[in-house]
């Protein structure tokens, strides 16, 4: 038996990625981080900031979101985010730019502290990118 | 009569319009293609988080604890519309159909001593509205500078919304749009997202055991602002597609009619240029008779 599963990423614009073949996933959940296999029990959770791993057989790529939504029903996995990014289409210049801009928007006082702490992990995030 | 000079002069300005109509149901054909696109891909994302919240409100156990955003604040005394039209015109009856079904929703809450707010997304909305509702306009949100329809944008009216709902400034939210069907067909859409009204009542119950992760309750207090945000997305995108396609066919019409006026205009023109010869043949043969 095949232990391929099916997942669909969007973002608002547009259908960003959709592959029929792919074995796990890895997804930054809001409480850790949390791989999928096939046959994984219907699940719904948040994303936060933090990197998306997509195995199949034959690669695997990355991508990095701010935010999100994953759904897991009958071997479909969706995928909701406003803001996600194609690892390999990221050089340290533009995180360079996000991290700046998310510090700037940490250090406004009047946040509240889960807002902060999801700024916090995304510089963190980030911060610890190697670039392959 | 209009002398033949005037027509000549009515022909060449109507000609003139004729190449401008035609100049703007070109552009807003292709701009249509773009905008159809973009509301087509746009689909799948709010389609999916309908659907996810759906499973989710069914789902919840503790109705008295959910979020209000779904389940209203109990009250319906203030209503909140939200009036989303274009920012240019010349786009036919794009706008006067959007805001006539808001205007009778208007009246509807205005009759039923209901206090009525609105925000109009849009210049156009707030033109025409505000001879008639001007003290009931709270705010006027225009999108003319950003080129392209994109989330953030969406996202900022989201805010809006939720932060006055926050500060209990009204009960009841409903959108009005465009929603596109074809190029000619667009139908005005009047929508409640607050509280959330689920249009059809899912008859496949959802009963499939989800397992949350956090609890539902958490879920759902952060899904629903981000479903408003959506929800005015979708509806940006349907509406911009409008427009363009609304704007097409007013301008397919208008060079039409355009291309109709100058045929009539030059029969004219040349009938009395012929009747002009003959008057003057006349005169040149009864003189010479009476020689």
């Amino acid at each position: 038996m095949s232990e391929e599963f099916k997942v669909e990423i969007v973002n608002p614009e547009k259908s960003f990625l959709s592959k029929e073949n792919v074995t796990e996933v890895v997804v930054p959940a809001f409480e850790g981080e949390m791989g999928i296999l096939k046959d994984h029990i219907s699940i719904i959770s948040f994303l936060k900031p933090g990197l998306i791993k997509v195995f199949s057989k034959s690669e695997e790529t990355k991508y990095f979101v701010e935010d999100g939504i994953v759904e897991f029903k009958d071997n479909n996995l969706s995928i909701l985010t406003s803001s996600i990014y194609n690892m390999s289409d990221l050089d340290r210049n533009k995180i360079d730019q996000i991290v700046k801009e998310a510090e700037k928007e940490s250090s406004v006082d009047n946040i509240d502290d889960q807002k902060r702490y999801l700024i916090d992990q995304k510089i963190e995030v980030l911060k610890n990118l190697n670039l392959n | 009569m209009a002398s033949l000079d005037d027509l000549k002069k009515r022909i060449s300005s109507v000609k003139s319009t004729q190449k401008i109509t035609k100049a703007m149901k070109m552009v807003a054909a292709a701009k249509l293609r773009r905008a159809q696109e973009n509301a087509e891909k746009g689909r799948p994302y709010s389609e999916k988080m309908n659907n996810i919240i759906l499973n989710l409100s069914g789902g919840i156990s503790d109705k008295e604890n959910a979020p209000k955003l779904l389940t209203g604040t109990g009250e319906e005394k203030t209503h909140l519309c939200v009036v989303m039209t274009s920012d240019r015109g010349l786009c036919g009856g794009f706008n006067t159909n959007i805001i006539k079904k808001a205007k009778q929703y208007f009246q509807k809450i205005l009759k039923e001593n209901k206090i009525l707010k609105i925000i109009t997304v849009g210049s156009k909305g707030y033109d025409q509205l505000k001879r008639q509702y001007k003290e009931n306009i709270i705010e006027k949100i225009s999108f003319k500078d950003s080129k392209n329809i994109n989330y953030f944008d969406a996202d900022k009216v989201g805010k809006i919304i939720i932060d006055r709902f926050e500060k209990k400034e009204f009960d009841v939210c409903a959108i009005f749009y465009n929603q596109f069907k074809n190029v000619i067909t667009q139908i005005p859409q009047e929508q409640q997202i607050i509280p959330l009204k689920s249009n059809k009542e899912k008859e496949t119950s959802s009963n499939d055991s989800y397992e949350f992760e956090p609890e539902e309750d958490e879920i759902l207090s952060n899904l629903l602002p981000k479903n408003i945000s959506t929800q005015i997305f979708k509806a940006m995108l349907e509406n911009s597609a409008s427009e363009q396609g609304s704007r097409m066919s007013a301008m397919d019409n208008a060079t039409r009619n355009a291309g109709e006026m100058v045929d009539k205009l030059t029969i004219q023109y040349n009938r009395s240029r012929q009747a002009a010869i003959t008057k003057e043949l006349i005169e040149i043969i009864s003189g010479a008779e009476s020689l």
